[in-house]
């Protein structure tokens, strides 16, 4: 797929203890395995987002096992307790092999 | 884009009333949820309440059809939501997402967009750190255009 | 026949879950709000019009759809933007040049450009359309390749050059070398094609605000194009959706880009004007 890119929303400030609230989004065509070429008849191979995951500081936070029933262009929101400033990583994993990744820091007071 | 679920919803859309609220172990996919949910709980008996899953009672489109989900939990070392495994019954496959939290997340919520494929149920099943499982079920009409379009 | 017990409180529910849809008439009530800026969504039909009062299509959709278009990061249409931004300035031809290059800073020299389209072009002889006016400016002045209409760039493009007039409102030229045109969209608007024998009007005049099977009828207005479909999962422009009404009562429809598809969205957005852009929108 030309040009996936993901986009992630995290608050850029955050008080410890505070329970934030991420929502990312990236632009995949999530194709489901289940549809057949509209000229051959030819089922079209599935090619879907499979897993996401967010890291902060390196320490897995959450973790999504996709399955085709999720719609092009995935979004998934989610929240995170944050207890100091750091980064956060984001992995989308696609069924080819290719990661996709992007990561946002977060300051901590 | 005339897919496969194009026809589907025609199908369903004619057997709407009937296709409500339908029981979900008759369907032709009840096997496969059974089997899912087995795996998931591990032989576990899934309870009501604690898990709440949230999605429209009308969608507009079944290609997109915002859900989410939240658990009751304190999310601490030793007591959280470990695991939520979405469902959808009426699907050609039943698997929709796991979402995998851990005490960091503060909250057990999380929303996405999914597909369904047809007027069905929803099940959300949430697994505690402790082996306990819970879970909830919503019916969701998927309705088709005007002109079949 | 023995009546399976479960059969009947589902029928009962199904019953019940039918009222609402059947009860459903005309746009709802709600308030447009996206990034703290509101969204004009119903103003009063321009003067001599056929309509007393114009709606936005995104008052007869449901609360969940609605809320799709209400936040910049929810909508799934700003994928799409983020990367025809970053393609506003890439160099593109052997001109050497990128849309940055003459235009500058798109929310400054962009604004309003949605708004007025289609627009007329003296040189041209006809009025351009987003689309065409993009390609000139690939071909003539960066000499790149013109993208295809219902491209990724392409809708991107028209998507992101499309924000920069949110919230104004539609306001299409009527007079002078338009008035042909407008004429012609017009005929084509009232015009019965196809084996349901149906002209735009019998849908978007004369029943919206009605159920179509389980869709809610809406005016028709283009004033948030290119869309984000749910039923597409992504972009689409409006002579594509011009083609599907016409595929869906089925009719031959005419090609995207053709002077009656460019007509017809010179006379849909006169019969818009007033209403606010909201490019890129959300719509079923």
């Amino acid at each position: 797929m030309a040009n996936v890119k993901p986009r992630v929303k995290v608050p850029k400030k955050a008080a410890a203890g505070d329970v934030i609230v991420i929502k990312t989004l990236i632009n995949h065509k999530m194709e489901s395995g289940q549809r057949k070429d509209k000229k051959t008849g030819e089922p079209i191979p599935r090619k879907i987002i499979n897993n996401f995951v967010a890291k902060f500081n390196g320490e897995t936070v959450f973790e999504v096992g996709v399955e085709p029933a999720v719609s092009a262009n995935p979004y998934f929101q989610f929240s995170v307790k944050v207890m100091e400033s750091g980064e956060f990583t984001f992995t989308w994993t696609d069924d080819d092999g290719t990661v996709y990744d992007t990561a946002k820091s977060i300051e901590v007071s | 884009m005339k897919t496969d679920r194009r026809n589907f919803c025609a199908l369903s859309a004619g057997a709407l009333t009937l296709a409500l609220a339908g029981n979900r172990v008759a369907t032709a996919d009840g096997h496969a949820v059974e089997e899912r949910i087995a795996e998931f709980t591990g032989g576990a008996e899934a309870a009501t309440g604690t898990i709440e899953l949230k999605a429209p009672e009308i969608a507009e489109n079944g290609n997109t059809v915002p859900i989410s989900v939240s658990v009751e939990s304190p999310m601490t070392a030793d007591n959280y939501v470990s695991e939520v495994m979405i469902l959808a019954t009426g699907n050609p496959l039943p698997g929709v997402a796991t979402f995998k939290f851990s005490p960091m997340s503060g909250s057990a919520t999380a929303s996405t967009r999914i597909r369904l494929a047809k007027t069905q149920d929803l099940i959300a099943l949430a697994k505690m750190s402790d082996g306990s499982v819970f879970s909830d079920t919503k019916s969701v009409k998927v309705t088709i255009g005007g002109c079949g379009g | 026949m023995t009546q399976n017990p479960l059969r009947v409180p589902a029928l009962i529910a199904g019953l019940a879950l039918l009222l609402p849809l059947a009860g459903q008439a005309g746009p709802d009530e709600n308030v447009l709000t996206i990034e703290d800026q509101t969204i004009g969504t119903d103003v009063p039909g321009p003067e001599g019009g056929p309509l007393d009062h114009l709606y936005s299509g995104w008052r007869f959709r449901t609360a969940e759809t609605q809320s799709l278009q209400t936040d910049d990061f929810e909508n799934p249409a700003f994928t799409a933007v983020d990367q025809a931004e970053e393609l506003w300035s890439t160099v593109d031809g052997a001109a050497e040049k990128s849309c940055e290059s003459c235009h500058d800073d798109a929310a400054t020299s962009m604004k309003g450009v949605r708004a007025a389209m289609p627009k007329w072009n003296a040189e041209l002889g006809k009025p351009h359309t987003l689309e065409t006016q993009v390609n000139q400016c690939r071909t003539d002045r960066m000499q790149a390749d013109p993208w295809k209409w219902e491209s990724g760039q392409m809708l991107g493009m028209t998507a992101y050059i499309g924000l920069q007039s949110r919230g104004m409102p539609v306001a299409v030229q009527t007079d002078g070398p338009m008035e042909s045109w407008i004429a012609k969209g017009k005929e084509i608007y009232y015009e019965r094609v196809g084996q349901l024998d149906m002209a735009c009007s019998n849908c978007h005049e004369a029943n919206y605000g009605k159920m179509i099977r389980a869709d809610h009828l809406s005016q028709g207005q283009i004033n948030g194009f290119p869309v984000y479909r749910l039923k597409w999962a992504g972009l689409g422009s409006i002579h594509r959706r011009f083609k599907g009404c016409m595929s869906n009562i089925r009719a031959e429809p005419y090609k995207v880009g053709s002077d009656e598809f460019i007509a017809l969205e010179a006379y849909v957005a006169s019969r818009g004007a007033g209403l606010s852009v909201e490019t890129p929108s959300v719509r079923n």
